[in-house]
């Protein structure tokens, strides 16, 4: 018995060592050196020296780097609502008795399964050219120039992508959350002659309330991670208005001679994403205990 | 009772008809589009919304050319074929002896909390290491893209095995082993088959994820002259220029493989989404 466990556990070792060791190198690896990078001048090529903290204070005076946080921040923030009030009731749409319902969910899954930065271009010439025209037809001031070259509105044309596409995942995951609702629960509510309003909110809410924290982080930290879109759009213009998080340390670590100083905006990227999830899945946690 | 569930509520049904409008004017406006020329480029509403003078495909003919479209069309379908292959094989034995292993021993907990964890780490900032590291390791090509998301994935899907293991019970195993069998051929012969399930969610998650994906071939692959299907988009834009005709008719062949692939498989891809988030 005792020689059968340990060969069990060979085999066990076996494959765990070489998994370990395969994450460990492109994973966790590259996060150290990005730490440590984030101490230095590097610039990506030639020689560099430490330079202790200075990047992490250069970065809270750097307004670039401010711009961007306040603009990933403002995206993220206003598509996680956006995102999950639309889809919560497209939810609610799709898993009441309609009919054609199967192929009404396939439909609107569809913005999901097509990648970010050709769904950019698509709405990059709709925003410059369709909209304007249509705006001019119809006499609608705002319209008439293209929202993507205003550097106050910018950001909306960026936000209505992202949130068309994420809205497509959300509704199927609110969909799954409803069905896990037991029939009788409503028959219970009906007959206590709850209205509808009074039945979401009692009934329905509580129950698909874990699907609302998965929803909440998981649609946060896309938002967050934002960039093919900002690529195909607006490449983070006008004037830096829509330059996320991702997109700048892309571009200036990559190609702009930053390396040193956008590691370290990375791992504060990396620290705020972390927190963020952290903090919303503990609120969300008692809100689910309490109800 | 019986009377409120049959009926069929038709203004909501209308309703969620029309909705459809916000999924497929996008994708009208790019269809039509690749089907015009330059000259039927107009400044209206009613001009931009018509359909072409004619449907001729030679947009269609001449973007394939610009972009090398069957090349990169390949080097998508490798890149995102053999992740999924790897991930399932390799993820699914991980997953097994973590979520196997974690039931009696504490280091495999750990070894649990390490990779999930993961997750959360953003690519930005493996991004600038990871491109010196594949470079120094002669992996700044599709291999180390592929073996770049069989890592990126690895938090995600060793999380769906071992808790979809959880109701695979121990007995079928524990009879192989009286049996004789070792760990390695019962995994194979018993549990693996047993998690197909998981098999399809993993496939289509990591799938949607993969294909789509810019940023990983974007800096990986950028020496090597390659091309995933999303990087020719990139790449070709200067080449498109104003044409775009023929920018669009590329962009509609960028849609149609995965188009393709969700027409057939709508259903699993619908369920595999939707039990990825609720075992996750």
């Amino acid at each position: 018995m005792k020689k059968k466990m340990t060969n069990r556990d060979k085999t066990f070792w076996a494959v765990m060592i070489p998994v370990l060791v395969l994450f460990f190198t492109f994973n966790t690896l590259p996060m150290i050196k990005g730490v440590v990078y984030s101490f230095t001048n590097y610039r990506g090529y030639g020689s560099y020296d430490y330079v202790g903290l200075r990047n992490y204070i250069d970065l809270f005076t750097d307004a670039r780097v401010g711009k961007s946080y306040l603009f990933t921040f403002k995206y993220a923030l206003a598509g996680t609502v956006l995102v999950n009030v639309i889809s919560l009731v497209m939810a609610l749409g799709l898993n009441s008795r309609i009919r054609f319902k199967s192929a009404l969910r396939g439909i609107y899954f569809v913005p999901n399964i097509l990648g970010g930065l050709v769904i950019g271009y698509i709405f990059s010439f709709i925003f410059t050219y369709i909209l304007p025209a249509a705006g001019s037809a119809l006499h609608i001031g705002f319209l008439q120039n293209s929202i993507l070259a205003s550097e106050r509105y910018a950001w909306v044309g960026v936000l209505i992508v992202g949130v068309w596409q994420a809205v497509a995942m959300n509704t199927i995951i609110y969909i799954s959350g409803l069905q896990t609702v037991p029939q009788d629960v409503y028959e219970a509510s009906m007959l206590d002659g709850a209205g509808k309003w009074k039945e979401f909110w009692q009934v329905t809410f509580p129950l698909v309330m874990p699907f609302v924290t998965i929803n909440l982080v998981l649609s946060t930290k896309n938002l967050l991670m934002v960039f093919d879109q900002i690529v195909s759009l607006t490449k983070g213009g006008p004037a830096q208005s829509t330059e996320s998080i991702s997109y700048l340390i892309y571009k200036n670590g990559m190609d702009g001679g930053q390396f040193g100083f956008q590691s370290a905006n990375a791992v504060i990227f990396f620290l705020v994403i972390v927190a963020i999830s952290i903090f919303q899945m503990t609120v969300m946690n008692k809100k689910e205990e309490q109800l | 009772m019986i009377e409120r569930k049959q009926k069929t509520n038709w203004v909501l049904t209308i309703v969620l008809i029309l909705g459809t409008v916000t999924v497929f004017f996008p994708l009208y406006m790019a269809l039509i589009i690749a089907f015009k020329q330059p000259s039927e480029m107009t400044n209206d509403v009613a001009g931009a919304l018509s359909f072409p003078e004619k449907w001729s495909l030679d947009n269609f003919r001449q973007a394939m050319e610009v972009t090398d479209f069957w090349h990169s069309l390949g080097n998508s379908l490798l890149i995102t074929l053999a992740t999924i292959a790897l991930a399932i094989v390799i993820h699914s034995i991980a997953g097994y002896v973590i979520g196997r292993g974690m039931a009696k021993k504490k280091s495999f907990r750990i070894i649990y909390l390490y990779i999930v964890s993961g997750m959360f780490v953003p690519f930005s900032i493996l991004m600038m290491p990871l491109v010196k590291q594949t470079a120094q390791m002669g992996l700044g090509n599709r291999a180390g893209v592929i073996l770049l998301y069989l890592v990126f994935y690895m938090p995600m899907n060793v999380l769906l095995y071992t808790g979809y293991l959880k109701n695979i019970p121990m007995a079928l195993e524990e009879a192989a082993d009286i049996d004789g069998a070792s760990t390695w051929k019962t995994y194979w012969n018993i549990v693996f088959p047993m998690m197909t399930p998981m098999h399809a969610t993993v496939a289509i998650l990591t799938a949607l994820g993969t294909w789509n994906d810019v940023m990983t071939p974007l800096v990986i692959m950028s020496g090597t002259g390659q091309n995933t299907l999303p990087l020719a988009q990139l790449n070709f834009q200067t080449q498109f220029g104003t044409n775009y005709n023929l920018a669009f008719a590329s962009y509609i062949l960028a849609l149609i493989p995965i188009l393709l692939f969700y027409i057939i498989c709508q259903k699993q891809i619908l369920n595999g989404v939707a039990n990825g988030a609720v075992k996750g």
